[in-house]
Parts: structure tokens; C-alpha cells; sequence
């Protein structure tokens, strides 16, 4: 069931809303990557396809490599209007309804001719590197495709940090891998010897780049907060965690985008919606997983509507935590800072330190709640997640919501559910609010 | 000399009893024991045994259990175990319990992990890692060093010496249990009308809440019993169940399989009881024995990677020619990544095979049991029809 939201008389056409140089830098990045993509067989440049956390770019690009991510791909798919019939393609092949809509939505475009967002045909991988990180699912997808694809699979296993610290026995480990079996067979693939000055100078690159990032993020934490960093933080972590991290594209788009960040909170400015500027910061919000991509706007349009801003969200940091505890790759420590990263992504972390973050969050940006958004195919982000929502509000004593959907199967996406819940957990911060403000003036 | 039927019938009480009185009175019985839970599918129980601990296998609540706290912790999309398993920890069902282990199967009990962390912050409680790399010098010594922290961890948190010796001897201990196992199943794959699916599993099923000592005697006790009964042969065709590895089906559903015309002749329940393939070695470095086993001598399963593609379940295919078995039964946990995200390629290796296959899903506490008999008794008159065989 799905509840049509009708654009106020009032409102501009999004298709008019003036757009930053960043936002045009990045759908023209965006454009560039598929190009390089499916037109690797006739410029003759190898694919390797990987995962987004645990993405190894800095990597991938000393064999010179493109780096095809399938999650883009899904999410691509699901901005799209198109993942729902791959979904269902992938069912009809006989996968299971019960498991993640990514690997459906991916297996049914390959079933329905592997199409590109440019319209040209995705060429075959030459090689999959299965950084198995955070997520247990990448394990069996990449099975999946190996099957399709027949081509060289590399298996990555990053340790998961289930005492909330990395251990040097992890570290070791994932060197090791890295010396002994990642990089000789991406030599054997790509033909090309690995070099790693060229890793120092990529990872250079990325740590320039993830500074800017998180002098973006954290510009949240002014008021009004500049930016959304849940549905405005989706683009802005595009770059970073694709296949832009450690080139000078990246460093261009965020050197860019920190600008517009100065220029928007010099001018006391909020977030750009689809629809412009936002109008008054209402509601600061932190978030908890990720959100829908088949009514994302629409999904969008629920928040700003009501003034609510997102200040902080764990899925920024799906593809890399550098806000957090300062995290930067490290050109010093080639291998070692690309194991690091691994084992920090945010789904690899355990859930007390998931629980502790999200507090941090709301405490430092001054957030009113927390929001979940459970993904129905996600267990990864979704188990314990309703443990997590209590554990926040206790430790904070602001009130937490829960809404369910899934990334890309739009017939777990029902707005009229969804609004009602937003609605009224908006009224119980206004309360909570109100009672604040009694209490103060008692007091 | 006990019949078959006091064993099983011995064994049916604790499977019933979710207050785990077996294992409290092992506890109470000397002062200053203490008992470590583990989750499926796979922990190292030597090294809690080596400590004079008792290894406490948990596998959800089953059909019995009503779980009321549980599922506020919990979506409607995800499976039922851990759910059970929340409620068993809250209503205070594991009170007793020092240390609770998680291995790594999946992102829902991984997530456990931690939530248990939270929940019972005085209890012991490690997500226990596995390698997915089984090269010995990589997978390998990165899996010697777990096993070194959990060793470390359960000294200091239980207050217990895991000497090196102690270990080699409960690896021994362990060897025989594992051995007596491989009996059963291998008696059951010979004569599966004299070992009922169901009896078999409650017997291994034992070995999770008793002593291992006492576990090893009961399966030769039941060993010789067995031999010594009859019972009739049906025209049942063979079939191997797979994709039970971690939350349990009821026990109906094991009996409803046979009911309907199917003799279980392997199946990968329970899998603790014989992951590991062979006997692990007495000699020598204890933790680096218990890792060679694991990486080079343990079972397949669909939480664990397939370095070799052109390997992807051929254990199945294996499994179905070592067993004589006629068919391939997929019962596969609703909401359950590792088994469903592994079917379509695991079917499609039986199907380029020609190995008749059939799916469907259970939760641990289904209670229809009609569809499943239609469809496993279609499965078998389809079989004893129009086999080539």
C-alpha cells in the first residue's frame, strides 16, 4: 500500500531548483564512472568489482583497474524506478523473498541484459574481489556472481571487531592476505606489478580528500545545520566511498564542496533540498541506517516538510568511519591503514561501540532523537537495532523512533505508514521540548 | 543393558527441558564450576572442557518455549532463534551460565554478540571469529591466536588454568565423542529403518547440555541397543536434509519427513557434534591440531566460503553418492541468509548432477506440519516413481 504525496501549488519543480557546482561536479563524476565502466572492452582497461565497505580503491587503482561497486549499481537501480522488477526477476530465478535486495536487484539486471545507467551493457568482471566486511551477505553474492561470471574471486576476510577494539592479531592477519594473496592475484589478473609508491601517493591523495569530508559532516553541528547528512550525506559520500577515493577528482569535488558548506553557513543557511533550500531547522535528528532508495525523495520530502534536519548518520559512514575517531589513511602505513579501514567501517564495529557512537552523535550535534530506519533485507545494520533504540534513549534521555522499509524493493517502501510514525514522533519532540522548557522555567 | 527406548526417552527430557536442569546440577554439584553457553554451528568445546568448564551448546527455544520478551527485540523479518534465545537469556533461563559464545554464521548472531554484551554485562560473552582464508599461515595462524584470546579470556573471566596438557587430553575426550557420532550417523545410513531420524537427532542433541564423558557413554549405550532390536523396513526412498545447521526445526518436522516417506540418511544438524572431520591430532601443539582440523578436516556449510569454485557443493554431490541417497530435501530456516542466499547455487549443482532436489522453510517453532508431509511425500513417490534407478 502507498500513499501518493502531492507537491504543494507552492513549491518549486525540482527539476528547477538551481543546483551547487558540487552537485553538477558529482552527477558528471558519476556519468564519467559508468562511461569508464562499460567501455572497458573497447578501451581495453580491466574491471575489478568490489564492495563498498572494505572498498580497497587506493588498491584497485595500482593495477589500474575500474572499479565496478554493485551497490551503486542497486542504488542506481532503486533512484531509478527499475530495482523493483529486478527483485522480482531475481525471485522468479528462484531466490529466496527472505534475503537482501541488493544481490536480487543485481542478479535480475544481469538476467534483463546487465544495463548500465548510460544504457550500455556492463562488461564482465575480470576479476572479484570479495572484501568480505561487515556484512555477511557479500560472502554468498559474490558466490553468486563467480558462478555467472566464472572469473578470479579474491576473498579478503575482515575480522569483525566483536570486542569493540582491532587487535593486532586482526591487523596481522589482514596484511598477510593482503601481501600473500590480494595483491599477487590482482598482479596476475591485471598484468600490471604492484608498485606501492603509486599506493603511497593514492592514499595520500585520500586522506586530503576525507578532510575535507569531514569538515563537511561535522559543519553539522552548527545551527542551522548547513548540511543533512543522511539524504544530503548520500551524495556527499559518493566519491569517497566509489571508485573517486584517492584521485584529484575527489579532492577537487570536496575542496568544492567545503566552500559551498562556508559560503551556506556564512550566509546562515540550511540544507539544499530537491525542492531548495530548506526552510527553519525544526527538528536536529541523528539516524540509524540506511534509507529507502526506490521513494527517496519522497522519503526525503517527510523530513524537510517538517523542518527536521539529519545532523549525523551511521550510514555515512557505511564506506569508512573518519569522523568518528579520526581515522585517516595513512600513506606511511600502506597495508596496514588499508586493514584499519576495513575494520572500521560501521558495520563492522560491534553493537555497544554502534550504541556509543550514535549517543556521541546525539550529544555532540545536539541532536533532539534518534530515527531508525530498519531495512527490511539488511540484517547486518537491522539486528539489534530495537535493543540499540532503547540503549540511546536511556543513555540520553531523548526520545527514539523506529520506522521500517528496505533499499530497494519498493513494496517494503509504505509512506502513509511511515509519515504517520515520522508525524508523531515529531509531536513527542515537541513535547519533550515543551516539558524541558517547563522544567527550566520552574527551575 | 538399556533399551533404545529408555535412552531416547532419557534424552527427550532434556531436550524438553529449557531450564537446562542437567547442566545446573553438574554445576551445583562441586563448588566453583562454571558452564560456558555457545551458539551454533561451530566453537573449539576442548578448550572450555580443558578448564574444567562444562560447554553448553544453545540452539533456540524450539517449539515449546513461548517468547514474549524476545520478540520486542526483534523485527518480523528476522529468524526465530535468536529471538528464543533473547527470551531464554531474560526469563532467566541461562542464569547459570559464565560465558555465552557466538561464532561467526551470520550478521544476526554476530549481532547477538553484542547485544548480549549490553544485556547481560556480567557474563563472559565473545563473538568468536573464524577464518575464511585456510591457508595455514594465514587463515591459520590468525585462527591459533583467536583461539589463544578465547583461551585467555575464559582463564581470566572463570578464574581456570586451560593448561596445554589439559588440552590435549580433552581433545582426546572430544576425538572419542566425535567418533561415537560418526557411528550413529553411519549406522543410520545403513539401516535408517532401525534408527529413526528423530531418535538420532535427541541423541545427539543430548551431547549439547551433558558432560561429554556422559554424552559418549550414552551414544555406546545406544549403539548396542540398537543392534540388538528390530524394526521393519518401509519402501521409504533416501534423501539427505540440508540448511538445518542453525535454528533448529521442531521435531516434528524431522519426524514428518520420514512420516511422509523419506528415510533421513544424513542430514546437517547439530553440526558441532562431527565438524570436524577426523580426529585431531594429541600430539604436539594443541591450539595449532584444533586449527589444522578446522581449516583442512571440518564440514562444509553455507556461513563457511568456497575458495574453489568449481568445488561450490560438491559436498552435496558427494554426500548424496557416499550416502546412497536418492534426493536432496533443502529445509532452510525462514529469514535465514547463509542457507537461502546459498540454495539456488547449491540447487543448481544438484540439478547439473541429476540429483532430484525440493525446498522449503521452517521456523523453530512451526507448528503445521501438513504441507511439509505433502510436499517430502510428493518428493518421494516422485523418487520411487520415476527414478532412474
Amino acid at each position: 500500500m502507498s500513499t501518493v504525496i502531492t507537491t504543494p501549488k507552492n513549491r518549486p519543480d525540482p527539476r528547477d531548483a538551481a543546483k551547487d557546482d558540487s552537485m553538477i561536479k558529482q552527477k558528471e563524476m558519476m556519468a564519467r564512472h559508468f562511461d569508464k565502466i562499460t567501455d572497458a572492452p573497447e578501451s581495453g582497461q580491466k574491471v575489478c568489482a568490489t564492495f563498498v565497505p572494505g572498498n580497497l580503491n587506493e588498491l584497485i587503482m595500482c593495477f589500474d583497474f575500474a572499479n565496478n561497486l554493485p551497490e551503486v549499481n542497486a542504488i542506481q537501480n532503486g533512484l531509478r524506478k527499475k530495482s523493483g522488477q529486478f527483485v522480482m526477476e531475481a525471485e522468479k530465478l528462484g531466490h529466496s523473498e527472505d534475503v537482501c535486495t541488493y544481490v536480487k536487484s543485481d542478479i535480475g539486471m544481469m538476467a534483463k541484459g546487465n544495463l548500465a545507467p548510460n544504457g550500455k551493457p556492463f562488461p564482465d568482471p575480470d576479476v572479484l574481489l570479495l572484501s568480505y566486511t561487515g556484512c555477511f551477505t557479500f560472502l554468498k553474492w559474490f558466490e553468486l556472481l563467480r558462478e555467472q561470471y566464472k572469473c578470479e574471486t579474491i576473498m579478503l576476510h575482515t575480522p569483525y571487531e566483536g570486542d569493540g577494539k582491532i587487535t593486532d592479531n586482526m591487523r596481522k592477519y589482514m596484511v598477510k592476505q593482503l601481501k600473500e594473496e590480494v595483491i599477487p592475484k590482482l598482479e596476475r589478473v591485471s598484468g600490471v606489478k604492484f608498485d606501492i609508491d603509486r599506493l603511497r601517493e593514492n592514499l595520500r591523495r585520500s586522506a586530503k580528500a576525507e578532510d575535507d569530508l569531514v569538515y563537511v559532516l561535522e559543519s553539522a553541528k552548527k545551527r542551522p545545520s548547513p548540511i543533512d547528512a543522511y539524504f544530503g550525506g548520500i551524495y556527499y559520500i559518493g566519491p569517497i566511498f566509489g571508485a573517486y577515493r584517492g584521485t584529484e577528482e575527489a579532492i577537487e569535488y570536496y575542496a568544492t564542496l567545503r566552500k559551498e558548506i562556508d559560503a551556506r553557513i556564512a550566509a546562515g543557511l540550511g540544507p539544499v533540498t530537491p525542492e531548495g533550500p530548506m526552510g527553519k531547522e525544526k527538528y536536529r535528528l541523528v539516524t540509524e541506517g540506511p534509507p529507502n532508495y526506490t521513494n527517496f525523495r519522497e522519503f526525503w520530502k517527510m523530513f524537510y516538510d517538517e523542518g527536521a534536519v539529519v545532523v549525523a548518520s551511521s550510514y555515512s559512514k557505511v564506506g569508512g568511519v573518519y569522523d568518528y575517531d579520526g581515522f585517516r589513511h595513512d600513506p606511511d602505513r600502506p597495508l596496514e591503514t588499508l586493514a584499519e579501514y576495513c575494520l572500521g567501517v560501521y558495520t563492522n564495529r560491534s553493537l555497544p561501540q554502534r550504541v556509543d557512537m550514535l549517543v556521541d552523535y546525539i550529544n555532540e550535534y545536539e541532536a533532539d532523537g534518534l530515527l531508525i530506519n530498519s531495512i527490511k533485507s539488511c540484517n547486518s545494520f537491522s539486528a539489534g537495532q530495537l535493543l540499540m533504540m532503547r540503549e540511546v534513549e536511556k543513555r540520553t534521555g531523548k526520545p527514539a523512533a523506529f520506522v521500517e522499509s528496505d533499499l530497494v524493493d519498493p513494496r517494503y517502501f509504505s509512506a502513509a505508514n511511515i509519515k504517520n510514525r515520522l508525524e508523531s514522533y515529531f509531536q513527542m519532540i515537541d513535547q519533550k521540548k515543551a516539558g524541558a522548557s517547563i522544567k527550566g522555567a520552574a527551575a | 543393558m538399556k533399551s533404545t527406548e529408555e535412552i531416547i526417552k532419557r534424552c527427550e527430557e532434556l531436550y524438553e527441558d529449557l531450564n537446562f536442569t542437567a547442566a545446573r546440577e553438574w554445576k551445583d554439584a562441586k563448588p566453583g564450576r562454571k558452564v560456558v553457553g555457545y551458539m551454533p554451528i561451530y566453537v573449539p568445546r576442548e578448550i572450555i572442557h580443558a578448564g574444567g568448564m562444562l560447554p553448553l551448546g544453545i540452539v533456540g527455544g524450539g517449539d515449546q518455549l513461548e517468547v514474549i520478551h524476545g520478540d520486542a527485540y526483534y523485527q518480523s523479518y528476522i529468524c526465530r532463534i535468536p529471538r528464543s534465545t533473547i527470551e531464554l537469556g531474560v526469563g532467566g533461563n541461562l542464569d547459570f551460565v559464565d560465558g555465552m559464545l557466538f561464532p561467526s554464521i551470520c550478521d544476526v548472531i554476530r549481532n547477538l554478540s553484542g547485544m548480549w554484551k549490553l544485556m547481560f554485562p556480567d557474563v563472559y560473552s565473545r563473538y568468536f571469529d573464524l577464518p575464511q582464508n585456510f591457508n595455514d599461515d594465514i587463515g591459520g595462524n590468525y585462527y591459533i591466536s583467536e583461539l589463544q584470546e578465547l583461551r585467555q579470556g575464559l582463564e581470566e573471566h572463570c578464574g581456570v588454568d586451560i593448561t596445554d596438557d589439559a588440552l590435549r587430553r580433552s581433545i582426546a575426550v572430544y576425538n572419542e565423542n566425535r567418533k561415537l557420532v560418526r557411528e550413529v550417523y553411519a549406522y543410520r545410513t545403513k539401516q535408517p529403518w532401525k534408527a529413526a531420524a528423530a531418535d538420532v537427532y535427541l541423541l545427539i542433541r543430548a551431547g549439547l547440555v551433558l558432560p561429554v564423558e556422559e554424552h559418549s557413554q550414552m551414544l555406546q549405550d545406544w549403539l548396542a541397543a540398537v543392534d540388538a532390536e528390530d524394526r521393519p523396513m518401509k519402501d521409504n526412498c533416501r534423501v539427505i536434509v540440508t540448511g538445518l545447521f542453525c535454528e533448529q526445526p521442531p521435531l516434528n518436522l524431522i519426524k514428518s519427513i520420514e512420516l511422509s516417506g523419506c528415510y533421513i540418511v544424513d542430514d546437517d544438524l547439530l553440526l558441532v557434534s562431527r565438524w570436524l572431520l577426523d580426529d585431531v591430532s594429541t600430539e604436539g601443539h594443541a591450539l595449532g591440531n584444533l586449527a589444522d582440523a578446522f581449516l583442512h578436516h571440518s564440514e562444509s556449510t553455507s556461513s563457511k566460503y568456497e575458495p574453489v569454485e568449481t568445488e561450490k557443493g560438491q559436498y552435496l554431490v558427494r554426500a548424496v553418492e557416499k550416502y546412497g541417497a536418492e534426493g536432496v530435501i533443502f529445509a532452510s530456516p525462514s529469514f535465514c541468509d547463509p542457507a537461502l542466499l546459498d540454495r539456488p547455487m547449491l540447487q543448481n549443482v544438484l540439478n547439473a548432477a541429476n540429483i532430484p532436489n525440493i525446498a522449503f522453510k521452517y521456523a523453530e517453532n512451526s507448528g503445521q506440519m501438513q504441507p511439509i508431509r505433502e510436499q517430502a511425500g510428493t518428493f518421494a513417490d516422485s523418487i520411487k516413481l520415476w527414478s532412474e534407478a
